[in-house]
């Protein structure tokens, strides 16, 4: 109760200093040179008082406060602590107050860490960034309030949804966020850059620090969502082209393709337009996904109850920010008078453009694929969905020249360059298709198609390989992170051309045989846990070189909510991972079991952290130079 | 004679133009073959030519119709107003259960069976899919 009215009265004070903040900075943009003290103050107690917003909200759910909504809607008492703790950013409510947090973190940070820039151009990015928080305060204190009272104080909350009672998906959203709000920034500065027309090499080098950051923690946030969807939706995979994947990627890609923009405008001073609209489409993807997600217009297994109500405010919110950019940027932006930019055919920026056009392309498909069925359904009201072939079926070819263009773009220079090492660059070549082909030759259907992607992310795992140890091109986090990249797809394609799956009902003491595989039920033990009552089925698995394994998958009945979750049991070793999950049908003696066998699933999971260590590696070598 | 600069600049603009095109046609071409349309039970049985490609079928699972046998799951979804039988051979998610609502993805063989592929149901509990709510609420 208490803890609740701090922490409403908290936001209504933290828009109220917003509100302050503008006005100060305004006037201090006005007419003063130097920075008034009482913006940083006032930055930093808004900052308080959402931190004490929040912890109220924690406290909240840790004592199982139920006169508080948003507590009786997701928490039990009989919830272990860490997912009553966890419980607090799973919910719509509290994920947006997690959004305030690390919005007003991120402009507090902002302003302490930018030095040598411009007053003015702090000062605006400060008022731009405040208009972002004064929509989500509105946001909050108008339709999604975490700190609802219910009158009778009910005894006993609804429970959190099992499926998010996991510790890959507590720390999920704090870092997806992380990297969505971290954009904000970017979109923020930006904006403010070309208002003072200060789009430069300076800003560049300034502003590529928080592209960086934000890229890494984006790239962690899907690869941790991805990892909970593998085990514990047990759909036996790690991407599905589920609409709510998808506003994750493409805020991804057009962060990626500004990651690379970013280089050429720092050290050539081109570009300038690109990065401007870069910057305004990735924070406006991660606008349009909370938007979606939230709307509950995506048909999507992520969307929880929802109210039209919020979607509305989102929307309408998002569309004043695109308006006021477009008119920033097309008023305010001049394009640089430098005409210095020039450059040949081959070269870098030639390169990174190559770059730039497949990420565009990649981001279009995944836009038009997520956005089409919902533009359909409010068209002709007919219901469509857009599954996995068609990404495919426009992704993957592409990915063959993407692959070849990611191995020698970076080995060229600025303005004009030569193809050096035309010798390893053949061989290599030579050398990945005859190993490709050795790979896939098993595999009668798609020989070609297959022999060609294989070998051009096994080209570019070569080249990136030697170049890391010859070390001839200094840029060593752009290496590793292409390095990742071709791991990563390699992982994919071998992933996908190597694993089999077995869907079969069983019951207790049966035997499953196939030519390759026999699946005995031995039995099933059944124990009971603080909020659920599980059945673990033991399994032993003999494969085809009679090694036996025993595997365990889990069924777990929650009592609040009254939900069954599968668990499933996985071996995982560097090679392959052993997939098993059960599912009970209503009332049947059957068991519904699907074993998969997934080759290099591990290595999908580390190529993606090499490709954030990349990163990672670039953000404070740029820290130590300085 | 044109400098070199407008002729790249032009090469530049066509190679945008056509990637453009490109992109366009493949992606339109795409979303035509492998778009999955969505029909309730009722809208199959009024329709005058069956769909011969994938579609998905909505509705709530009907009580006391999911039987099973080791390598086959069949049960009924229905929208209260029409029924559909559906065959399926494959892992059934969580939230599958009698009286719940569940979407099947497959083909169909005639107007009163599907052969499924996939079956989805959705990971929250109170989730029923809108057609079967407004089914529910005409009753």
């Amino acid at each position: 109760m208490l803890y609740s009215s701090i922490g409403y009265y908290a936001l209504i004070l933290g828009l109220g200093i917003s509100l302050i903040l503008v006005y100060f900075s305004i006037k201090n943009f006005q007419n003063s040179s130097t920075l008034n003290t009482k913006i940083l103050s006032f930055t930093f107690l808004q900052f308080f008082l959402v931190v004490i917003s929040f912890a109220c909200l924690i406290i909240s759910f840790v004592l199982s406060d139920f006169s508080n909504e948003t507590v009786f809607n997701n928490s039990h008492t009989t919830k272990p602590l860490f997912y009553k703790i966890a419980g607090t950013w799973g919910n719509h409510e509290g994920s947006l107050l997690l959004w305030l947090l690390v919005l007003t973190l991120f402009i507090l940070i902002f302003f302490l860490k930018t030095k040598n820039q411009p007053l003015k151009y702090k000062l605006l990015t400060l008022i731009f960034q405040q208009i972002i928080i004064i929509g989500f305060f509105l946001f909050l204190i108008q339709t999604s309030n975490p700190f609802n009272f219910i009158f009778p104080t009910p005894e006993e909350g609804m429970g959190l949804n099992p499926i998010l009672q996991d510790p890959a998906l507590a720390i999920h959203p704090p870092i997806l966020y992380l990297g969505y709000v971290g954009s904000s920034i970017i979109f923020s500065s930006a904006l403010a850059a070309t208002y003072l027309n200060l789009v430069s090499k300076v800003w560049a080098s300034h502003i590529k620090k928080w592209i960086i950051a934000s890229w890494v923690f984006l790239t962690l946030g899907i690869l941790l969502g991805s990892i909970w969807a593998y085990y514990e939706l047990g759909w036996g995979g790690f991407w599905f082209w589920d609409p709510v994947e998808n506003v994750s990627l493409m805020p991804w890609l057009a962060l990626t393709t500004l990651l690379h923009c970013i280089i050429v405008l720092e050290k050539k001073q081109v570009l300038t337009s690109w990065v401007i609209i870069l910057s305004i489409s990735t924070f406006t993807l991660s606008m349009c996904g909370t938007f979606l997600v939230r709307s509950g217009i995506l048909n999507s297994v992520h969307t929880f109850a929802n109210d039209p109500e919020r979607g509305l405010f989102i929307l309408v919110f998002l569309f004043s920010l695109i308006f006021i950019s477009l008119f920033i940027f097309f008023f305010f932006h001049k394009s640089s008078p430098n005409n210095s930019n020039s450059f040949f055919w081959l070269s870098k920026e030639t390169s990174i453009i190559i770059n730039n056009w497949f990420m565009m392309y990649f981001l279009s498909v995944v836009l038009i694929g997520t956005i089409y069925p919902i533009f359909l359904e409010v068209l002709s009201s007919q219901k469509i969905s857009v599954g996995p072939p068609f990404y495919h079926k426009l992704i993957i070819p592409f990915l063959i020249p993407f692959l070849m263009a990611m191995a020698i773009g970076p080995k060229l220079k600025w303005i004009k360059s030569n193809i050096v090492d035309k010798f390893y660059l053949v061989l290599f070549f030579a050398i990945s298709i005859v190993l490709s082909f050795l790979i896939v030759k098993k595999f009668s259907t798609n020989l070609l198609i297959n022999t060609i992607l294989v070998s051009s992310a096994l080209y570019l795992f070569f080249i990136t390989l030697r170049d890391f140890f010859i070390r001839k091109y200094s840029n060593i986090s752009q290496n590793i992170a292409h390095f990742g990249f071709s791991l990563l797809i390699l992982s994919i394609l071998l992933n996908n051309l190597f694993s089999s799956e077995i869907i079969t009902n069983l019951k207790v003491g049966e035997t499953f045989t196939s030519s390759k595989t026999k699946i005995v039920f031995k039995s099933i033990n059944q124990k009971q846990e603080k909020n659920y009552k599980s059945i673990i089925a033991n399994f032993s698995i003999e494969n085809i070189n009679q090694k036996i394994e025993d595997l365990s998958p889990e069924l777990r009945i929650y009592n609040q909510p009254n939900i069954v979750t599968s668990e499933a049991d996985i071996k995982t070793t560097l090679l392959s991972d052993k997939f098993i999950v059960i599912n009970i049908v209503q009332n049947q003696d059957y068991f519904n079991v699907r074993y998969q066998v997934k080759p290099f699933m591990l290595w999908i999971w580390i190529s993606v952290i090499v490709i954030s260590f990349g990163g990672l590696l670039s953000f404070f070598k740029k820290e130590h130079e300085k | 004679m044109y400098g070199r600069k407008v002729k790249l600049r032009f090469l530049f603009v066509v190679i945008i133009f056509l990637t453009l095109v490109l992109t366009v046609f493949l992606v339109l071409k795409s979303l035509e073959e492998n778009v999955v349309y969505f029909q309730s039970p009722s809208e199959i049985n009024s329709s005058v030519e069956l769909n011969k490609s994938k579609i998905r079928v909505g509705g709530m699972v009907k009580k006391n119709s999911i039987s099973i046998n080791s390598n086959e799951i069949n049960f009924i979804i229905t929208d209260f107003k029409n029924e559909i039988n559906v065959s399926f051979t494959g892992a059934v998610p969580n939230l599958f259960e009698e009286e719940k609502g569940v979407v099947a993805e497959g083909f169909l063989k005639d107007r009163n069976v599907l052969s499924a592929t996939k079956i989805l149901a959705k990971h929250d509990e109170n989730y029923m899919p809108p057609e079967v709510k407004a089914a529910l609420e005409d009753k």
